[in-house]
Formats: structure tokens, sequence, C-alpha cells
């Protein structure tokens, strides 16, 4: 039977790996919404900062919140413990400890990554090379989770990858709403704010790869009523909150000691059955996406709690 | 540009691939003829893919500095040494056999202890070493064996004969990077591999693992077979996660373990405790046990030592084997073969002087400019003085240690150590530098021998320092036989 602290690190490798992606995804994205937004629209790169919860570490490293050090601190800084090359280090640190149980190739392949951002990380700072750097980093990425999805057989190590992977994007999901939510509440209600409000569900949708099948599931353009309901609970979209938390279900299920966190799942899956008027895109449906942030949080705790060391 | 292969110096040391200018030795003639094909870009390309390589396959060891710890990549010379089969066939068995006295040896010294009574060893060596565990008098490990995993240090004098510099029976490390060289050099080098019977060395890993499984004191099926390291600090993490691998063993670190009321060992899973019947360990005896040995130690398994007593459990290598390679006790290796199996040494020793014994410490502190000085029980190549490299200051300081502790001190002839060419500077100019050899021994109920071993070079020139914490690097090392040679 697997090893706590084995449990523990491999969890934490599918949390890592996931964040690596999804910086990436994130500064990329972005890039092209301040692009699209009319000039009288003032959304600073300072936002991606508030959405990853980072204002107290950026502060104390930046005054100035320009561009090109909210992308450093992102991608590069050191001193932020999510940032791009620090998750990705933390993926290879969890490897290096539990290569007993990961593939030998996924050694491998994230030595190389690791080795790439570091000699390159300048190309994704400056402006001109971004798209490019990122777009190795994703492929990277998707290279590393390909090949275990492929090669690990799905027993407890398989599970606590995955879970962990489904936790980091379940969180990023109500982020997005979130920062969504709350661009859409900073406009100033004037002719450009229909337009703005589409460009902002139409990133937030790019931001988690989600705009084609949001597309041809909803059969509708892209608005904000639509794209809320289709990002938090569509059964099938493995992005949506819903799609997350009942993906940890299955996995918790197969492990032993189970019952306290599938039980406090299956109260997250309740939450999201509830009705809500995604019509009205205001404080109160804002106050009840960080209701479920809240409830995803103590997730970790539980599953810490049952499985992973506890000394 | 082509390489000046004629160029080469030979003849001061014994050289492992080159006899005369020009020439190769037989075992290594298609190597020689491969080298001499490629110019300095071919050359140079497949450095840098060497290096591409160590660093994609994250090979690392840890070096301790000042400023904290630094992850290097391990370094390697793209040239193998060569040995011909014959000759390592020979080398095989008198491993075997050395390990196999060195055993008895270990077994006697914490049961009978026949050997001090008859004479052979004086009984003050053995109550002197820092090594011998009293803990351990009466215990009686399965097939007799204390020293499960050994790395023997070998080198090679002038006539081209192999020697046991020393025996190291705590937690050798340096295994998997000889499994990797050799991943490194299928890699680099594919075209030889095609021409040349060279003899593989994959199935270490799987050797150690049955000797593991053999060893537990549960007649089970499948034993639980761990490899408990001190963990991501030590210098040799790398190891013992890739054996780990490479056997499908759990690796765990003393926090993973616990010993319960009923004295058996068990690890902390996800679904609660689950029994444990063989540890690997590669902690050293005083760290591993806060009950019995260094209390403040965090690394160990309080309890593990009582599991082990009380036979529940197998320790490898038991705790206690290390009183073997104590450098006095080297000194004695030729007679506990003698004493133990009958039979002469097949290895030899290299000549020894012991500073307890008045004529040869003598001998020695007369003579500290021609010889190396070693302390009894030291590893990583550290508290050493090296005569004809050292200073009047340092012979001052090494005279007054040896006077001071002369059981701890030993004394052996500069060795002129063999060479081969190796890969050195921006140009890539192949230089003789000094090597050494380590081969791993197991044993349990039988013994095995890697083929070959890991070769360690000294990269700096005329430097007899081999060991990767002081700058030495490595080649693969190839077993060659050259009587299949035509047949296909």
């Amino acid at each position: 039977m697997m090893l706590s602290r084995v449990a523990e690190r491999v969890y934490w490798s599918g949390r890592y790996l996931e964040r690596v992606a999804n910086t990436a995804r994130l500064v990329s994205i972005y890039e092209t919404l301040l692009l699209d937004l009319p000039k009288t629209v003032k959304l600073s790169w300072y936002n991606l900062i508030i959405i990853n919860d980072l204002e107290e570490a950026y502060n104390e490293r930046y005054s100035v919140r320009s561009e090109r050090n909210v992308v450093k601190f992102l991608l590069g800084d050191e001193d932020n413990s999510s940032s791009l090359i620090n998750s990705l280090t933390a993926v290879r640190e969890n490897v290096r400890t539990t290569r007993d149980v990961v593939p030998e190739e996924a050694w491998e392949m994230i030595c190389e990554l690791t080795l790439y951002v570091q000699d390159n990380l300048e190309l994704g700072i400056n402006r001109r090379s971004r798209h490019e750097f990122l777009e190795d980093v994703i492929k990277g990425c998707l290279q590393i989770n390909g090949l275990l999805f492929g090669t690990m057989p799905h027993v407890a190590s398989w599970e606590f990858f995955s879970i962990g992977y489904n936790f980091e994007r379940a969180d990023m999901t109500i982020r997005y709403l979130e920062a969504g939510l709350t661009a859409i509440l900073q406009l100033e209600d004037d002719d450009h704010a229909v337009n703005s409000q589409q460009v902002i569900w139409g990133n937030v949708l790019r931001s988690l790869n989600a705009t084609q099948y949001y597309l041809r599931t909803t059969r509708s353009p892209v608005k904000g009523q639509e794209v809320l309901p289709y990002l938090i609970n569509d059964p099938h979209f493995p992005r949506s909150i819903a799609h997350c938390i009942q993906s940890i279900i299955s996995s918790c299920g197969t492990l032993p000691q189970s019952e306290p966190i599938i039980k406090h799942l299956k109260k997250i899956s309740k939450k999201l059955d509830e009705q809500v008027d995604f019509s009205d895109a205001g404080e109160e449906l804002l106050e009840s996406l960080n209701q479920l942030q809240i409830l995803l949080t103590s997730c970790h705790f539980i599953i810490s709690d049952i499985w992973f060391p506890n000394d | 540009m082509s390489i000046a292969w004629n160029d080469y110096p030979v003849g001061d040391f014994y050289d492992e691939i080159i006899s005369s200018p020009g020439n190769p030795r037989k075992p290594a003639q298609k190597l020689f003829s491969y080298l001499k094909s490629l110019n300095s870009e071919d050359i140079s390309s497949r450095v840098n893919a060497a290096e591409l390589a160590i660093k994609e396959m994250g090979i690392s060891f840890t070096v301790y500095t000042d400023e904290g710890n630094i992850d290097r990549a391990w370094p390697f010379d793209i040239i193998p040494r060569v040995i011909s089969k014959p000759q390592w066939d020979k080398t095989d068995a008198g491993l075997k056999q050395r390990l196999q006295a060195l055993n008895m040896f270990i077994d006697d010294l914490y049961n009978e202890q026949n050997i001090i009574k008859d004479g052979i060893i004086p009984e003050f060596v053995l109550k002197q070493s820092v090594n011998y565990r009293p803990e351990c008098e009466g215990m009686s490990p399965a097939f007799g064996v204390w020293a499960h995993v050994c790395g023997t240090d070998l080198v090679r004098d002038k006539d081209g004969e192999f020697y046991v510099l020393e025996d190291n029976l705590r937690v050798p490390s340096g295994v998997s990077y000889m499994l990797e060289n050799r991943s490194i050099m299928k890699r680099v080098l594919p075209e030889v591999f095609e021409k040349v019977d060279i003899a593989p060395v994959g199935d270490y890993p799987q050797r150690l693992f049955e000797m593991l499984g053999s060893l537990s004191p549960r007649k089970i099926k499948k034993p639980v077979v761990v490899v408990l390291t001190p963990g991501i600090f030590n210098s040799a993490y790398f190891e013992h996660a890739f054996l780990a691998q490479k056997m499908g063993a759990e690796l765990v670190e003393g926090s993973d373990l616990v010993v319960q009321d009923d004295d058996c060992l068990y690890m902390k899973t996800i679904a609660g405790l689950e029994r444990v019947d063989v540890v690997y360990r590669r902690i050293d005896d005083l760290f591993l046990d806060p009950e019995v040995f260094n209390k403040k130690s965090v690394l160990g398994v309080p309890g593990i030592m009582r599991a082990w007593k009380a036979g529940n459990l197998a320790l490898a290598n038991a705790p206690g084997a290390g009183v073997a390679d104590d450098k006095v006790v080297y000194a004695y290796v030729p007679a506990i073969i003698k004493y133990y199996l009958d039979q002469d040494p097949l290895i030899s020793n290299v000549e020894t002087f012991l500073c307890y014994d008045e004529k040869q410490r003598n001998h020695v502190l007369a003579n500290l400019d021609k010889l190396v000085v070693k302390p009894a029980n030291e590893s990583g190549g550290y508290g050493m003085l090296i005569g004809p490299h050292s200073t009047q200051k340092e012979r001052d300081k090494f005279a007054q240690l040896i006077k001071a502790n002369p059981r701890n001190y030993i004394a052996q002839p500069t060795l002129a150590l063999s060479v081969a060419p190796t890969f050195v500077g921006k140009h890539n100019t192949p230089e003789p530098r000094h090597l050494d050899l380590r081969p791993f021994v197991l044993q349990g109920k039988t013994s095995y021998v890697t083929t070959g071993g890991l070769t360690r070079v000294a990269m700096v020139k005329g430097s007899l320092v081999v060991n990767s914490s002081q700058g030495g690097g490595s080649k693969d090392t190839w077993i060659v036989d050259t009587s299949t040679e035509g047949k296909a």
C-alpha cells in the first residue's frame, strides 16, 4: 500500500503541474484580452496578481504595477511561491522524491522542461517572444500529463495525482469566474459595456480552453448567464467545477478510509445544484462563488487529515 | 581537425587503453579505431551530447559547501575504460572470496571470536575499532552474512594487476552512476556497441532485490522490501531513489517507519500500518536507531534495532558490519581469508604499514614524504596525507597525529595508479588521467559481482583523488570479450 508521505507528494505534483500550465495559459490569454478591450476600460495587469491572491507578496517585491513586473513576478520570481518557475521546481522536487511511483520518463521530461524554463525565462518576460515561450511550456505540461495518463496504472498513486490536478483545476476555474465577475462589476455603464462583457467572458472561456465546447453545448453566444452555469455545472467539460468535483469523488472512492472527504464533496455537489439566478451578475453571485471557494479549500485539509503524514 | 593520438604520452603508468604510442591494447582495439575515426568536431558534439543527456536524465550528486548544498551534474568522460574478460573473471572470483571471508570474520567477531583466541588478530584492534558495535554481540543474521552489499575499491598498479585499496562495508554508494554511465554511453556512442562485445551491467538492481528478498524473516511469497534514505539532503539521494525505482521497492525515510510493541517494523501508508520485512538501509549505524545509538538522530527509526534483534526484520547491511572496513583490519584480510577459507587471496592487498606496531611506525615516520597515510575509519578520501604531494608542515602535523593515536593510522606506498585517455580542456585533447574502479559485490545465500563497476577518474592532471566530492569524474567500464570476435 502506498506510503502517506508519497501520497502527499504525488498529490502536490499533480497540483503544481496543473498550476504551471494554468499560469502559462493565464498570462498568454490576458495579453489578448487587454488588446481587445476598448481603451476606456481600465483593466490592469495587476488583476492577475489579484486573481491569484498574491497582492501581499507582490507589493513586498515591487512598487510599480507594470506589465513587465507582473509577468516577471508570475513567471520567474523566486520569491513568489506560485510563480511558474517555482511551481515547476516544486513538481521536480516532488517527483524526485517519489521516483519509485511515477514512470521513469516523467522524471526526464520534467528535468527537460525545468531546464528549458530556466534557460529561456527571458523569452517569457519579453513581449515579442512571450507567446511562443508560453506555448512551449504548455506543450511540455501536456506531454507530461499525456505520459502519466497513458502509462500510470490506475492505482492509488494515480488517484492522488488526479485528485491533485482536479483540485487545482476547480480552484482555477472559480478564480477565473470571480475575476470575470469582478471585471464586469468594474465596467462603466456606457455604450461599450455590452461589448466589453462579451470580451471578458470570451476570455474567461479561452483561458480554460472552453470556447469551442461552450459554443457547441450551449448553442448560445458568449454571455454571462450562459458562461457561468456552463463552467460551474457542465457535467462533461473537464474544467467545469462539477466535473472536477465528480472526478475527485470517484478517485477518493477507490481509496481507503475516504468517507469523510466523500461526504464533504457531496455537500459541494449539492451546493452546485442549487438554483442560482445567473442573469444578475452582481455581488450576490460573487459571494456565492466565494463560499464555493471556501468549501473547496477545506477539502484539502480533510484529504490531508485522512491520508497524509500527520507529524 | 583530427585528434593527434600519436602525441598521446604513454609509458609513465599502466595505460588502460594504449600500450605504446598509437597502439591500443587488444580489448580496446575496436574502441580505439572508432575514436581515431572521429575528428575534433565529432568529439565535441559527442561530449556535448553526453553533458546534455546527464542534465536531462537528472543525474546529479550533492556537494556540501559553506554556501549550502549544491546539486551538481555528474561529471563524465566519454572514453570508456576497457578490461578484458579473462582478467575480469579472475577479479570477480577474488571479490567473492574476499567478501565471503570478511562476512565469516564479522560473524565470528560478534559471536565466538575464535580468530582472536587463535591469535591471528590482536584483541585491541577490535576493542579500539570505532565501528565495533557491542550492541550486536550474539546476533546471527541469515546465512551468517552481515555485509550484504560491498563496494570494493580496486586500483591497477604499474604491473597491470588489480589490488584492493579498501573495502566499503557500511553504505557504499556509486552503483547507480555505474548504471547511468552505461545509459549515457548507449545514447552517445551507439555505433561502438554494435561492433564490440561488451558485457551488460543492467541486472544489478534485480540481483539486489532478489538478495534482499531472500533475507526476509517472514517466509512469505512477496516480502516487503524498502530502501531507507536519510532524505533529499544526502549526497547519495539520487542513488537511493534510483535503486528503489529500479527494484520496485518503496523509498522510505525514517519518519515513514514505526516499531510497534510487538517489536515489528511498520510503514505508514494511506491505509494504515503495513509490516516491513527487509530494510536496505542507506543510513549510517549511528543514526539508525536513537534508542540505541545517537540519541539525537531524527533520521533513524526508534526501536529498529529491537525489531532486528528480535528477528522480525532483516537489515542490509547489518549494523556493525563496518567493523571489517577498518583500515587496520584491512591489513589482516589476507590472513582472514587464509584462516576462514584456507585459501590464498586471489586479489592482493596493497602493502600496508600498521602504525600501532613500533617498527612499522618508525618506518612510516621516516618515510612520510613517500607514503600515503590514511586514518583507519574515514571514507571519501578525507583526512589523508599524500606524501609526495605534501608540504613539510602537513607532514609534521601527521607525524603528531600518528604519535598521538597510532592505532588510528595506516600507511601505504604511493601507487603508480593506472591511467586512461580522458578528454580534457575546451579542445577535448586526450590526456592520461589516473583512475580507480569500484565493483559492487552482493552476498546473501549466493554471491554476485557487477560486471566491471564504477570507474572514477581524477580529472586534475597528476592528481590521485578520484572522489566526486573532490572534483573526480567518471567513465563507463567495459568488460570486453575478444574471444567471440570474428565469429559474428
